[in-house]
């Protein structure tokens, strides 16, 4: 038995791999994922929203380490996951890697990088993404 | 065969290493012993959440990184690796959704043993020379397994590298390349099967010293060469002796193998052997150096490759990306039972 | 709102783990004790409120509204049965759809419940299920729990504010030394400090003993037009104010991920119509689904400033002899939090206190309570203020 669930997570793809953000053509805020409109320019914005790569790099706001994960995720504790304000202005959830628990602090500069996310069991679908390592030079 | 040659390349070794002599322990093996025998200190180990498409992406954005190549002009790309997440489902197009080099491109994955990725470089060759694309990526990975107490367990790691091949800007030409191949059952894995079986000795003289030598002279022999033309000779390499051995019995010096010889700390990526000690080469290489690369993948068959570097090296961007020693470097040490709970070793076959 | 609303009846189960008793078990139990308590003989109940976070992942039925009319004993009366989700806010949130319908002049006399049987599952598959509260795609998806959502909180509010872990901890020694005093809560024993401090680590900081249980429950109350309440009791309570706000999904989204919004528009409302400061609370139940949680909501609430939670906790404003009693009943931490149990459950410890009837809990004098009732991470918030008539 799998989750199927394939097309719902297949759809986020360049979000998940390539952090595709858009901006609104109108205020220029700048939205991850992307949305259908600005909340704040609403029908203004409608048509005029512009697909952004994001850069992946940005800083932690705040973190925890799970020791009790979901069910996918038993196997992996404990791992950190943070809120990361990324340098062009969204927020995502994310788990940190690459880095020692006690290192992990805010305010840390991360950036992206690709990792499994999780899988669906040993005959499911493998879910690659986003996680961020801290942001030293060229590692 | 001239135009034809290397623009970028990019390595990924994941960061946890296991010492050989911590396997030892757990199997109650003497560690001196294997680490004099097999001449590996240390290997790297992906974490359960790495895998060969995760180190083919690293990889392949660390050549592009260093270059500027759009990643649509990039015509196929083609990972070889014998431990593919997917039986059925390819590494490349992940490898190719993760670049932004979709989706007018042509894929395939490539097995061959521990020669698959360097049989990728010469596909990318043949689309590049008959100018059926622009670009190609070649990429060679591996996170491969060996059964818990084997000795093949104290060499098999993880790690990959990708080489963009093109025409323009080429940083290190590739003058030709030659392949022998045979029917050889020296190692396998059958489908569904989750660890090698291989012939233990079997594995050496009729296998990867045979398929080595042999495609070393015919290259040499095409391109009337002598060891003391290259500057740098890159062997397969399973173990810490093999390749050292192979040279010599080919006429090449210590001196030579050194910089691509990596097994020793950070054993056998297999399908990234050969190829990752090619980047360690280049990171250090200087204009009009010559290399001899020659893989070798067991079933059997080995791929060999005259490169001549050019100028245009020194135009790559290349501290854009971690260099091999780098990578190397970046490194947090692991025990057995950690290693078991990574590579899922707690779970039957 | 068009005329007054009282509530003239409540019941409650006991809440736990409670292996003999199943999902329609427990709502008919709290809704016959109600209707008793109202006086009513239910022919005069117009329509039926329920409030249940996900019957279909916890017991694999939906239509939730059918199941409880027919459970009741109402499906021949055929009259309308509405059940509401707001994820942990469920209860809440049919406490404000019956009230709205009964100030609005549509229904006279409505039940509202609120039920979740959270043991018929296994305890990770709970943890899930309480996770689909969160943002799936770009929460839980990528490991996200309920307890690390918390905890992320936890671990901001102590940077910015320099509040203690030992502080986070004593919300959770206060609520189960409440909690002993409730014979309705699943915690009957006091605990120490240093217990919560060593509990097993469920996300960093948090440990098991600042997390709310998986539990079983179910809770009623009977709403009446306050003009006719009279007729049926002679301790009717009225909601004098009712509230409700959204946020986004994500705690990411946030603006300030220390602040809930939701609470304190929802509370805005609440106090407007009750035309109340926070200072005019007597006693309120908290949505304490996590020990952080209490400490945002006394701040959001405005019973104190931003920041000075954890300080109140340790002044023990917040306790029964305190100036702001908070969570008499034990809260979610120590009386239970069967997910859509606990909005309706928070009114009936309210109405016990406006009675007169809350024994050993009793806040002397209380004559307006507050509750409040918050969805997952703070995605949606209820608001309700009672006062005595």
């Amino acid at each position: 038995m799998t989750d199927g669930a394939v097309p719902r997570f297949w759809r986020e793809i360049p979000q998940r791999y390539n952090l595709i953000a858009n901006q609104c053509g109108v205020c220029n805020k700048v939205y991850f994922p992307p949305r259908e409109s600005c909340p704040y320019c609403r029908r203004k914005s409608m048509g005029k929203m512009v697909q952004k790569k994001l850069s992946g790099k940005g800083t932690i706001l705040t973190y925890t380490i799970i020791y009790i994960p979901p069910d996918h995720f038993i196997g992996q504790v404990p791992y950190p996951l943070a809120i990361i304000q990324l340098d062009e202005g969204p927020k995502v959830t994310a788990q940190i890697v690459d880095a020692k628990i006690d290192d992990i602090k805010i305010g840390m500069k991360v950036k992206a990088t690709f990792r499994k996310i999780h899988e669906d069991g040993y005959i499911g679908a493998i879910h690659y993404g986003y996680k961020f390592k801290p942001a030293e030079v060229n590692l | 065969m001239a135009d034809v040659g290397i623009v970028s390349y990019g390595a990924h070794i994941p960061r946890f290493r296991i010492k050989s002599s911590e396997i030892a322990h757990a199997w109650g093996k003497d560690p001196e012993i294997i680490a004099g025998g097999l001449g590996i200190i240390e290997k790297s180990v992906p974490s359960p959440d790495q895998d060969v498409a995760t180190i083919s992406v690293e990889a392949a954005r660390a050549a592009i990184s260093r270059s500027n190549i759009n990643p649509q002009d990039v015509g196929a790309i083609y990972v070889g690796s014998e431990s593919h997440p997917y039986a059925v489902k390819p590494t490349g197009t992940i490898v190719g959704e993760a670049i932004g080099a979709t989706p007018v491109i042509k894929v395939a994955d490539y097995e061959f043993a521990c020669k698959a990725g360097t049989a990728a470089i010469q596909t990318c060759m043949a689309l590049v020379k008959s100018d059926m694309i622009r670009y190609g990526i070649a990429i060679g990975a591996d996170t491969s397994q060996a059964a818990p107490g084997d000795p093949l367990e104290y060499a098999a790691s993880a790690g990959g590298a990708a080489f963009i091949i093109g025409k323009e800007n080429v940083i290190a030409n590739i003058n030709n390349t030659c392949s022998y191949t045979t029917d050889t059952p020296d190692f396998w894995r059958r489908e569904g099967r989750k660890y090698p079986s291989h012939g233990g000795r079997f594995t050496g003289a009729p296998a990867y010293f045979k398929h080595i030598t042999n495609n070393a002279k015919n290259l040499m022999e095409l391109q009337n060469t002598k060891p003391e033309d290259y500057n740098f000779a890159v062997f397969h390499q399973p173990n810490g002796k093999f390749p050292m051995k192979v040279a010599k019995m080919i006429g090449f010096t210590t001196e030579q193998v050194k910089q691509g010889l990596l097994c020793p700390i950070i054993g056998n990526t297999y399908s990234g052997a050969t190829m990752i000690g090619l980047a360690s080469i280049l990171d250090v290489a200087k204009p009009g150096d010559r290399i001899f690369v020659t893989s070798y993948g067991s079933g059997a068959g080995s791929d060999a490759f005259d490169i001549t570097v050019t100028d245009k090296i020194k135009d790559l961007q290349v501290h854009n990306a971690p260099l091999v020693s780098q990578l190397i470097e970046s490194k947090e040490y692991i025990d057995y039972s950690t290693y078991a709970q990574f590579r899922d070793l707690l779970y039957e076959d | 709102m068009v005329r007054e609303v009282a509530i003239i009846g409540i019941g409650l189960t006991k809440f736990g783990e409670l292996w003999d008793k199943s999902f329609r078990n427990l709502i008919s139990e709290a809704g016959a004790k109600a209707i008793i308590d109202s006086g009513i003989s239910g022919s005069e109940i117009d329509a039926l409120y329920i409030g249940s976070m996900s019957g279909g992942r916890f017991v694999g039925q939906e239509h939730v509204g059918a199941l409880v009319a027919d459970s009741a004993g109402f499906a021949h009366m055929h009259i309308p049965s509405i059940r509401v989700e707001s994820a942990c806010a469920s209860g809440g949130l049919a406490i404000r759809q019956g009230y709205l319908s009964v100030a609005s002049g549509l229904n006279d006399i409505v039940v509202v419940g609120g039920v979740e049987k959270m043991t018929d599952v296994v305890g990770t598959e709970a943890t899930d299920i309480l996770a689909t509260g969160l943002d799936q795609e770009w929460e839980a998806f990528f490991g996200a729990t309920f307890s690390g959502e918390y905890a992320m909180i936890a671990t901001r509010h102590m940077y910015d504010f320099n509040t203690t872990r030992e502080q986070i901890a004593q919300v959770a020694v206060k609520n189960h030394a409440n909690g002993a005093l409730n014979p309705y809560s699943q915690f009957k024993r006091p605990i120490t400090l240093e217990q919560v401090m060593k509990a097993p680590i469920a996300a960093y900081p948090l440990g098991m003993l600042d997390c709310s249980p998986v539990s079983d429950g179910a809770a009623a109350v009977i709403l009446c037009a306050a003009e006719k309440a009279k007729n049926y009791t002679d301790k009717p309570v009225k909601i004098i104010g009712s509230g409700q706000a959204s946020d986004t999904l994500s705690l990411h989204g946030r603006d300030n991920i220390c602040t809930f919004e939701s609470t304190k528009y929802a509370a805005k409302m609440a106090y407007e119509q009750a035309k109340i400061n926070p200072n005019d609370i007597d006693v309120a139940e908290v949505h304490d689904c996590f020990t952080i949680a209490e400490i945002l909501a006394i701040e959001d609430l405005g019973f104190v400033n931003k920041g000075d939670g954890g300080k109140a906790i340790d002044e023990k404003i917040t306790t029964i002899d305190g100036n702001i009693p908070v969570n008499t009943s034990g809260g979610l931490k120590a009386k239970g939090h069967p997910v859509g149990a606990t909005g309706v459950s928070q009114i009936a410890e309210i109405v016990m206190q406006l009675r007169g009837d809350a024994d050993k809990r009793q806040i002397k004098d209380a004559k307006i309570g507050l509750t409040h009732n918050v969805g997952a991470g703070g995605a949606s918030c209820i608001v309700h203020i009672l006062g005595a008539m």
